[in-house]
């Protein structure tokens, strides 16, 4: 472990330090910020009447609509001479939204992303290469920080170029890699194309977030890259990656950092907090940052927590793995679709590749949702009725699980959009009417 | 006794079709027979070629998903039921035809047939008892 003591903290020590931090939070951001003052007064709580981990339920949310009404360093509780870096989500719609990060938030995100690493399984000595790109995203600089921090050597690559991706982890020897699950597999077609098998490499782990994966891509990951492939999980406005990581010890669930977050699961609907194994909206409580502390920040992701012990020693709680988020969520004909699920679903079909698009169009006043899977030689035959087949079965196993009828559309190889970044899995022409 | 045929998976688009015969006839490959299969989103076109290693190479290099399938080349007498003596023969051993296609050129007095049979050896076997002409590869490709 990067830091035994705190990542082995005994739960009642650990809980009496959030307290702890929690409260000096409040406080910072009831007197720093005019937006917290305002939304803390409006619920008819002070800082001081903060004296449980369970008044922070009383706390009111921040949401992301929040950050772009304050655009673009409205919720910030340090002084812009104190701030020493800024970063911004690549705003899907309208305005990005801005983090501002003092010395002492680089340092802590610097040593949550060391800790990460060796929870993963990397360490000193080790060659990171980091495809997560530079700039204003946070995955690059945060990665990179955190691999100096862990003394590891770090080939600060960022996204794109894929052929000389390739040929560097090759020629310098790669041992870790650090990009979206949907690029490390780019990869894998890009270096198959090139002749390089992964096998010859050094890669050993692979450590991937920034998108949500499913289990099966995981072990179609690991079989294609052969390394151990890590999930983890971040974002901009609470920090960047490094927020929470699975340990190579159990793949169960990812660590998230407690001693610098508090999380919550809640009912996206009615607000309400969700007992351990509910499945729900991830709620973030920063207690440590100063630049843009974020009280009870909504994520989005869909994931449930446990505060079971873990094999590997670690107290700091679990959330499982990202099975969506609540926005990115279809309803098709009054059914929630997450597009993992179907994911899911065509990794479970022998010889189907993750390479596949969902279209979502209204017609007469019906959804329709078509699956683009594109056909490679392990499922391509020359008959109709087999391709047919295959066809069928899809929607078959789409109808049974999701209860959704589709039609599944097979495609020439490489017509759906690879992108070096996330992945584009989703068309939903149904937004441009409305 | 067998033939080797090349499979093409193509969308049901315009221009695919003319895009693989035109990436064949760039490589100097010639075609001696074909069938396309359509359904209302994709086809497969089937090809004997001359060089089936080349055009299976120049495809695949631009991207497309290509097999290779063994199917059988009989030589057919050119008049009134010439076709259905064969399948009678076939149907006899209980042989199941999965699609069939001409060939463009004949052999002597002959047209050729081109069959895809889900038991291939069994199918050579009942032709070759009832006296038709299986054409070997070598001689098809080269017609």
């Amino acid at each position: 472990m990067f830091n035994e003591e705190f990542e082995t903290l005994p739960r009642p020590a650990l809980e009496a330090l959030q307290l702890k931090r929690l409260k000096a939070m409040v406080e910072r951001v009831y007197s720093r910020v005019p937006f917290y003052r305002q939304s803390l007064d409006k619920a008819g709580i002070k800082p001081e009447q903060v004296t449980s981990l369970a008044d922070l339920q009383r706390l009111p949310f921040t949401c992301k609509q929040d950050m772009r009404d304050s655009y673009p360093y409205g919720l910030f509780a340090a002084k812009m001479e104190d701030i020493v870096r800024i970063h911004a989500s690549s705003g899907t719609t309208g305005k990005p939204t801005v983090v501002g990060y003092t010395r002492k938030d680089i340092d802590t995100w610097s040593e949550l992303m060391a800790r990460s690493f060796v929870a993963a399984g990397a360490h000193k000595g080790d060659i990171i290469h980091n495809s997560y790109g530079y700039g204003l995203f946070t995955g690059g600089l945060g990665a990179h920080y955190g691999a100096e921090k862990l003394g590891a050597s770090v080939i600060p690559m960022s996204g794109g170029n894929t052929k000389k991706q390739i040929m560097i982890m090759k020629d310098f020897g790669s041992t870790v890699l650090t990009c979206t699950p949907s690029y490390s597999l780019y990869m894998a077609e890009a270096a198959r194309e090139e002749g390089i098998d992964f096998k010859e490499l050094n890669l050993r782990v692979g450590i991937f977030g920034a998108e949500p994966w499913s289990d099966s891509m995981r072990s179609e990951i690991e079989a294609k890259l052969n390394l151990s492939a890590i999930d983890i999980y971040g974002l901009s406005e609470i920090m960047g990656p490094g927020v929470a990581i699975e340990c190579q010890e159990a793949k169960q669930g990812l660590h998230i950092w407690e001693d610098h977050f508090i999380p919550e699961i809640i009912d996206p609907d009615s607000g309400a907090v969700l007992p351990p194994g509910v499945k729900g909206e991830l709620v973030i409580t920063t207690i440590t940052k100063e630049g843009i502390p974020l009280l009870r920040y909504r994520t989005r992701d869909i994931t449930s927590i446990t505060y079971e012990p873990c094999v590997c020693g670690r107290t700091h709680a679990r959330i499982s793995r990202m099975s969506g988020r609540s926005d990115d969520m279809l309803i098709i004909r009054g059914v929630n679709v997450f597009p993992s699920q179907i994911e899911s679903i065509l990794m479970g079909i022998e010889g189907v590749e993750p390479h596949y698009l969902l279209i979502v169009d209204r017609k007469e006043n019906l959804d329709i949702l078509e699956v683009q899977v594109e056909v490679d030689e392990n499922i391509f035959s020359d008959e109709v009725k087999h391709l047919q087949a295959l066809s069928h079965t899809i929607e078959k196993e789409i109808k049974d699980l999701l209860g959704i009828t589709c039609k599944v559309r097979l495609v020439e190889p490489k017509t759906i959009m690879r992108s070096e970044g996330k992945a584009k899995r989703v068309i939903d022409n149904r937004t441009i009417d409305s | 006794m067998q033939v080797e045929q090349i499979s093409i998976f193509i969308e049901n688009k315009s221009g695919r079709l003319a895009e693989v015969t035109r990436i064949l006839g760039e490589a100097g490959i010639n075609i001696r027979a074909l069938s396309l299969a359509d359904t209302s989103d994709f086809g497969i076109l089937r090809l004997i070629v001359n060089d089936r290693e080349k055009a299976n190479n120049v495809l695949k290099e631009k991207g497309f998903t290509v097999s290779k399938t063994e199917v059988v080349a009989v030589e057919v007498p050119d008049r009134p039921g010439g076709l259905s003596e064969i399948l009678l023969a076939l149907d006899r051993k209980s042989i199941n035809v999965e699609y069939m296609y001409a060939f463009v050129e004949r052999c002597g007095e002959n047209a050729v047939i081109i069959f895809r049979f889900d038991e291939t050896e069994k199918a050579i076997n009942a032709l070759l008892d009832n006296g038709f002409n299986v054409l070997a590869g070598e001689r098809l490709y080269s017609m």
